[in-house]
């Protein structure tokens, strides 16, 4: 289960989490809402992260941001830790604590406190389901556009301590380009405010940004007012096939260098799309190598236009079959199968390794080889799927935890396809965060003075070190 | 139980949200994903079987929506029953469940017999006996609860007084074995009726054989493998012997579980069974236009409730909302969140009837926001837990067996 001393100091003092705290951190959130007994810890060990797990001391799903306060107040007086958690659907093992430390759900904090169609802005309790956020905008006429593959299960605290991207990314951006002011219970349990409904804010160090991905190690996220915009008019959805795996990276590459900015330009590869099409049944090719799929969306005109401009730029890249979608109904179904391609891997074998690097686009192709030579040399099954139009690819690796060796040597590619990720300017993790999973990896990308940096960080935040401690470095 | 069952979960969480118990207390041992991990940490001699943990997993209502969400394949619902059953097999039967599984379930006239009237069996004890046992998967409720609400019972169970070789009307299309549900035949007996008279007037021969018996269901929550082995055995034999187009029920529970005969048995006359098995509602949709025509106007506003055994166990879900649409003048309105559990699910409000009230107000919740004047379902459990559920707080809307509907639109 991990290197050895991976979940070195996820814990807090030893020796502090006793009954009797435990009786203290019922008086705040409820006996009903305290959870400890070994069977509720064991399966609080996890997320949706492979191979990691260690189980916390106890476990509280307070029902107000008051009562966060005050588990963060008595967990700094006694040195106890506190790992915040929303669904626990990360790829990072962020959500996990060790023995010492306490772990917070915030799904019971799941209000839409505020949609303010005047200044175009939601204001959310961090427990908010990322979909149940956007139903409720767009009732209005309105639009949030991060969507996570996790979107009807993940939160909106987890979306913003991961900074998560999703489908539409290439076009709307990720989680950070919407965030506009945070409520943030710091490790003493005082409240601090940033940002606000104001498009406009240099009043200071801009933190925002530093509290987006910080992955649960600088504060408590308690509130969140998020950017919306007015609604796409109509979108159009298409789904072209390429022969060859290339062909489909360079039209990615072409399409961009053709000035149309797809609101999705997603890539499946040959392994991903037989999962796909045998779960999902929507018509996928098996006899193709990679297909994409593509969304338009904006004024009907516009949108026709690209629609248009894309169809002719695939074609001229080897596409071999293109296919708009009729109607919404088609739309979503392409989309849904999309969304589902990371679940629909993990069927063919018991362990399912995913990875998240990501390259500047231009390099899709170069990196599309490296994945594929890797899988080859070492032996192990890789299906690529991933937000082709981020540079963001999701390698995943299909094993089996019972056989270590093959374990070992999927770990093996894994260290060869970031290595050539830095190489060609590229990150280690374009949206699903450090945490305990790529802790090792990151000294490699940001150097001795970015790691420094980032401790100093921490270190204006959480002295005394409780706040889900252990994870990034 | 199959380790690689259990680790093909990938915790990706996918499942929570559909989860009806994950739903209102928010908590990881209530959801598909921690109760898998449970079950395996068991395997794994991490965790044993300690009180808290069967009490955790017994929270699971089987509803299967967690198999409908999951993408890889896994189906924690049906994990948990197998976990149950296994666990269960080792012990004896105890006298009650003896009683009822072996001496009265698997012979339908004794059981009859010690049916009616049920109001004098209710002060005898039956009570008590139903309760041990679960007989009708799907009593809501201790009966005490519900004593006053329980439909009128027919005079006779159908099984009795029903012809058990009806000719078809009209052009012939076939012959079809028909499978009467325990329940069905002695509290809905109306709704078979109509079932049987859908598809005579569609110009099927119906026939019902008289010995056929329970199908097992109630043994396999009970962990009694072998009796539901036997029932279906006994059953496969008396269908098996006929020349029929589909075996048909209009139970979402019986036609889930004899769906599922050639997996339990395994041999070439089981699996011929498993593959004619069809709900009503399948049946019916085959033959849209000709039932279109035998349609009369009724003035409703109506709405669909999904039982789980028929969308998420047999992924039957178009089929009966097509036919509520054929009808004239009626006005269908969806539900938020259809499929979700109604919380009959077997005995499952006798055992834990805190949770399963909580799950059916939230179902009453999406009905009362629809203002539908009438539930249609396919179920007799979700029959027996609306009917409940709307008697105590919205007695303005009634509910309808789907074949109950379509026979007044016919006879309208
Ligand atoms: C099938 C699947 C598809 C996915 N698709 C995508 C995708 O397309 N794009 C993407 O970016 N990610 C994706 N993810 C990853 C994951 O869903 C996201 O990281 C998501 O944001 C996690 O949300 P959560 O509520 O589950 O958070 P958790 O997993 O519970 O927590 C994540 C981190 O956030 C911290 N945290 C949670 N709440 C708070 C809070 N209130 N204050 C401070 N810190 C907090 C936790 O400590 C932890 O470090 C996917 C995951 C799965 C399983
Ligand atoms: S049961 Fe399926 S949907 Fe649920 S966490 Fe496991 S793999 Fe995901
Ligand atoms: S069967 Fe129903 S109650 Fe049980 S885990 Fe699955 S969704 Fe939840």
């Amino acid at each position: 289960m991990g290197a050895p001393g991976l979940f070195r100091g996820i814990g807090g003092i030893r020796g502090t989490m006793n009954p009797l705290f435990i009786k203290e951190l019922e008086a705040i959130v409820g006996r009903p809402h305290t959870l400890s007994d070994r069977e509720s810890l064991a399966v609080y060990g996890y997320d949706a992260t492979p191979e990691l797990e260690s189980r916390p001391g106890a476990v509280l799903l307070p029902g107000t941001a008051g009562e966060i306060i005050r588990i963060m107040e008595l967990c700094h007086g006694a040195g106890v830790s506190v790992t915040p958690r929303g669904s626990g659907t990360n790829l990072s093992g962020g959500a996990i604590s060790g023995s010492e430390g306490v772990v917070v759900q915030t799904s019971r904090l799941n209000r839409i406190i505020e949609i303010d169609e005047e200044n175009l802005t939601a204001t959310v309790e961090p427990g908010v389901i990322t979909s149940t956020l956007h139903t409720a905008v767009e009732e209005r006429g309105l639009f949030y556009p991060p969507d996570p593959g996790s979107m009807n299960i993940s939160t909106m605290g987890g979306n913003v301590a991961e900074n998560s991207g999703g489908l539409r990314g290439l076009k709307y951006g990720v989680t950070a380009d919407y965030v506009m002011g945070l409520d943030t219970v710091l490790a003493d349990g005082s409240l601090l405010h940033t940002g606000g409904k104001v498009v406009k804010d240099v009043a200071g160090y801009c933190l925002n940004p530093l509290l987006v991905s910080s992955e649960g190690t600088l504060g408590f996220f308690t509130a969140i007012t998020v950017k919306l915009i007015p609604k796409p008019q109509t979108k159009t959805t298409m789904l072209a096939h390429f022969p060859k795996m290339r062909q489909a990276a360079l039209a990615v590459s072409a399409v961009i260098a053709a000035k149309i900015i797809p609101a999705t330009l997603e890539f499946l590869d040959k392994v991903t799309i037989k999962c796909v099409e045998d779960y999902a049944h929507v018509g996928l090719p098996l006899d193709v190598e990679a297909v994409l799929l593509i969304e338009v969306d904006g004024h009907p005109v516009v949108v026709e236009e690209e629609a248009a401009g894309v169809e002719i730029i695939c074609k001229q890249h080897g596409c071999s079959f293109f296919q708009t979608a009729r109607d919404a109904g088609e739309s979503l179904r392409l989309a849904t199968a999309r969304r589902t391609a990371l679940s629909a891997l993990a069927r063919l074998r018991p362990t399912t390794i995913l990875e998240d690097a990501t390259v500047p686009r231009s390099r899709l192709a170069d990196m599309l080889k490296v994945i594929q030579d890797a899988a080859q040399k070492y032996r192990v099954t890789i299906g690529t799927f991933g937000h082709a139009g981020d540079g963001n690819l999701h390698p995943t690796c299909l094993t089996d935890e019972r056989d270590k060796d093959e374990i070992a040597r999927a770990h093996m590619a894994f260290d060869e396809i970031f290595d050539a990720a830095i190489a060609m300017g590229g990150t280690i993790t374009g949206e699903h965060g450090v945490g305990l999973a790529k802790k090792k990896y990151l000294p490699r990308l940001v150097g001795e003075s970015g790691i420094r940096v980032m401790r100093g960080i921490k270190q204006a935040f959480d002295p005394k070190g409780i706040l889900n401690p252990g994870k990034i470095f | 139980m199959d380790y690689v069952k259990l680790i093909n979960c990938m915790r990706c969480g996918m499942c929570l949200p559909t989860c009806p118990t994950y739903r209102e207390t928010f908590l990881e041992t209530a959801s598909p994903r921690g109760r898998v991990a449970l079950m395996r940490k068991i395997q794994e001699g991490e965790l044993d079987q300690s009180e808290q943990l069967l009490e955790y997993l017994s929270l699971c209502l089987d509803c299967q929506a967690c198999a409908t969400a999951c993408p890889c394949g896994v189906n924690a619902g049906e994990l948990v029953a197998e976990f149950t059953c296994e666990r269960k097999a080792g012990n004896r039967l105890g006298m009650m469940e003896d009683l009822v599984l072996r001496k009265l379930l698997p012979h339908p006239d004794r059981l009859e017999t010690a049916m009616v009237p049920m109001r004098l069996y209710q002060r005898l004890g039956l009570q008590k006996l139903v309760r041990t046992l679960g007989v009708l998967k799907m009593f809501p409720k201790p009966l005490g609860r519900m004593e006053g609400l329980l439909p009128d019972l027919p005079d006779q169970p159908l099984r009795r007084v029903i012809q058990e070789d009806m000719p078809g009307r009209g052009e012939a299309r076939g012959t079809i074995g028909f499978f009467l549900g325990c329940v069905m035949s002695l509290i809905f007996s109306e709704a078979s009726r109509a079932s049987m008279d859908l598809l005579t007037a569609l110009g099927y021969r119906v026939v019902t054989p008289k010995n056929q018996v329970c199908c097992g269901a109630p043994h396999m929550l009970s962990g009694d493998k072998a009796g539901l082995k036997e029932a279906a055995r006994k059953n496969v034999d008396i269908f098996g012997g006929l020349d029929l187009d589909f075996i048909v029920t209009d139970c979402g529970g019986c036609g889930a579980e004899l769906k599922k005969y050639g997996l339990h048995l395994g041999d070439d006359s089981s699996i011929a069974f498993s593959s004619k098995v069809r709900d009503i509602s399948q049946v019916l949709a085959l033959h849209k236009d000709e039932l279109k025509a035998l349609l009369k106007p009724v003035s409703l506003k109506a709405t669909f409730h999904d039982s789980c055994h028929i969308a998420h166990s047999q992924g039957i879900r178009r089929e009966p909302r097509d036919l509520v649409r054929l009808i004239p003048g009626l006005e269908f309105v969806e539900m938020e969140n259809a499929d979700a559990c109604c919380g009959s699910a077997g005995t499952y409000n006798i055992g834990k009837p805190e949770m399963a009230d909580l799950i059916l107000n939230r179902k009453l919740e999406a009905i009362r926001a629809t203002g539908a004047d009438v539930v249609v379902t396919g179920n007799p459990g979700c029959l027996l837990q609306l009917k409940k559920g709307l008697a105590d707080h919205l007695p303005r809307v009634k509910t309808l067996h789907l074949t109950e509907l379509l026979a007044r639109s016919m006879d309208a």
